[in-house]
């Protein structure tokens, strides 16, 4: 790690005004990534975000130094791990304020989180007719896995369109919601779109009419503090590759109560207490969901990220993310033929854009020539991109380690594609 | 740098945005849809054969320059041809495409091949090699089904 990052390692508590100012360039040397790739201009964090040194460094540390299974050994080094990977589950607690670490499931990502929930609380809360409400808005997976429990056990999947501006259209959403809403599945922030959606508002009706609430907190937990607490969710997931994390590591929070009363998911290992060929007794929460030798390593990883997102300030990636954004639309928006699809009220780090005449991915290939990384196509959102009419968009995302110069090399190749182009 | 010149050479931005036989026929003998999961490109082919000969062969629908530009000169140089013929021009051209190892052809069907030359710069950008390939593989479904396949076809 460099010296410049050590700045960052200050405890928040100590006295906040002598932070020093959040500097992107400054961050951007934690990343090793980039001092590989040196001319890359990486904008496409929202898919996966890159790591920097210190989860890299606690990666192979970790296996160096404290690697043994957990729950397991009586040893000093599987108590060591142990250790570490129930800490991890502290540092998320803290990362969402859950009210428990008991609360903290860890999950392969989001994906796998929505799905356990789907086929633990969603088969044995729901009944053939019982609704799960979605947005427009979803990513593929936060629609398929209650298309696949509708086929399942017979729900209803209903889908709360969004507005024409690209915002959840909330009076419609209040529309769907009944006495037989169970459930509503919605993005924090929109992953195609960058539309930061009302979430405190959503639960507060959802909770009106008895719907518990699950939030996709992909795009939303590398980018904003989030207060589980205060949002008042039900269930919240997210996944540790896009918050500066390994791959393969995720998080399921859910309230206690919840998580208590649903059936174990995975059966094997760790998530018993007691097995005969007649019977077995599972586990407490969280660990009857936890079957199986987990990504003990890539836990650990993920409470080294979210740390050094901590330690960076939560507020000041929020600040340091819509400034870049707001910097961004302004850029696109003096591009001649450049259409920026909208993002509602608040849009945040994602800019999803189409060019006249150039399709997404001949624009892609040609950033991509100019060493600008980005998204071309549906970004899992197919129902989407059919509601806009489009068969894909290139959408650019930001993270930590973007400044202004990379939005700069983004309009650069955006406009030598037009002269490639004739547009 | 590879030259972007290399790839959208100006035949390729031609038919990629004044595609040739960009239209649907009436009522085809043969048909098949090609779709690209990943793309969102999705294109109909329509395809009139008399005997074994192809007599009308036009397309429709949307997609990048490059596989625009690949269903329009494939139906440029399609028509006329036998489905023997086409056939051969399939394999040889995705051979071409895909790096494969190199496929005979009549030499009579030489000057036609020639014509699909400009696409051969999608070998260098495996990312891109479906789109070239997208209408040849409806092509090639709807010959081995003798007709109209209801199915899309996917290059993946």
């Amino acid at each position: 790690m460099s010296k410049d990052s050590d700045l960052h390692r200050q405890p928040v508590s100590i006295a906040p005004v002598s932070r020093p100012a959040f500097d992107p360039r400054v961050v951007k040397r934690d990343f090793p990534i980039f001092r590989n790739n040196p001319d890359v201009v990486f904008l496409d964090s929202a898919a996966s975000a890159q790591k920097p040194q210190v989860v890299i460094d606690a990666v192979s540390s970790f296996y160096e130094r404290d690697y043994a299974n957990v729950h397991r050994g009586v040893y000093g080094l599987s108590q060591r791990a142990t250790d570490k990977y129930e800490a991890a589950r502290e540092t998320v607690r803290r990362f969402l304020n859950a009210k428990t670490a008991k609360e903290i499931v860890f999950v392969r990502g989001a994906t796998e989180a929505i799905n356990l929930v789907a086929q633990t609380w969603g088969v044995s809360a729901l009944k053939a007719g019982d609704e799960v409400l979605v947005t427009e808005l979803e990513h593929h997976s936060n629609i398929v896995p209650w298309q696949m429990l509708r086929d399942r056990i017979g729900i209803k999947l209903v889908v709360a369109p969004m507005d024409p501006t690209g915002g959840l259209d909330l009076a419609a959403f209040e529309e769907r919601l009944s006495s037989r809403t169970k459930l509503v599945a919605v993005t924090h922030v929109a992953n195609a779109l960058g539309s930061v959606l009302p979430v405190e508002a959503i639960v507060e009706r959802a909770h009106k009419v008895g719907a518990k609430v699950l939030i996709d907190g992909c795009q939303a937990a590398p980018r904003m503090p989030v207060d589980v607490q205060a949002i008042g969710c039900d269930f919240y997931v997210f996944s540790g590759h896009k918050t500066y994390g390994p791959t393969g590591i995720g998080v399921l929070w859910g309230r206690f109560d919840l998580l208590d009363a649903m059936p174990p998911w995975q059966g094997g290992g760790d998530m018993i207490l007691s097995v005969t060929f007649e019977h077995t007794d599972f586990n407490e929460v969280p660990h009857k969901f936890e079957a199986g030798t987990p990504d003990i390593t890539g836990t650990h990883g993920l409470a080294v990220a979210l740390d050094y997102m901590e330690a960076l300030g939560r507020d000041r990636i929020l600040e340091h993310e819509e400034r870049l954004t707001q910097y961004g639309e302004e850029a696109l928006s003096r591009i001649p033929g450049v259409k920026l699809l909208g993002a509602g009220q608040r849009r945040l780090a994602v800019l999803s854009f189409e060019v006249d005449g150039i399709h997404p991915h001949d624009l892609a290939t040609i950033l991509d020539q100019h060493r600008v990384a980005v998204r071309a196509g549906h970004h899992c959102a197919q129902p989407l991109m059919d509601r806009l009419g489009v068969p894909a968009t290139t959408r650019a995302s930001f993270g930590i380690y973007n400044d202004e110069s990379d939005v700069d090399a983004l309009v650069d190749a955006i406009k030598a594609a037009k002269e490639l182009f004739g547009r | 740098m590879m030259d972007l010149r290399d790839l959208y050479q100006d035949i390729i931005l031609d038919h990629g945005q004044k595609p040739r036989n960009f239209r649907e026929i009436d009522h085809p003998t043969h048909s098949a849809k090609g779709h690209n999961p990943l793309c969102g490109d999705r294109i109909n082919l329509y395809l009139t054969v008399e005997g074994d000969r192809i007599t009308d062969v036009a397309f429709q629908g949307r997609g990048c320059a490059i596989s625009t530009a690949s269903s329009s000169l494939m139906t440029e140089v399609l028509k006329g041809k036998t489905l023997d013929e086409a056939d051969q021009m399939f394999r040889a051209f995705h051979a071409k495409i895909i790096g494969g190892e190199a496929v005979e052809i009549a030499d009579t069907l030489e000057d036609d091949f020639e014509r699909l030359t400009p696409l051969e710069g999608v070998a260098a950008y495996p990312a891109r090699v479906k789109c070239a390939t997208l209408a040849w593989h409806a092509l090639e479904a709807a010959l081995k089904a003798g007709g109209k396949v209801a199915e899309p076809v996917k290059t993946e």
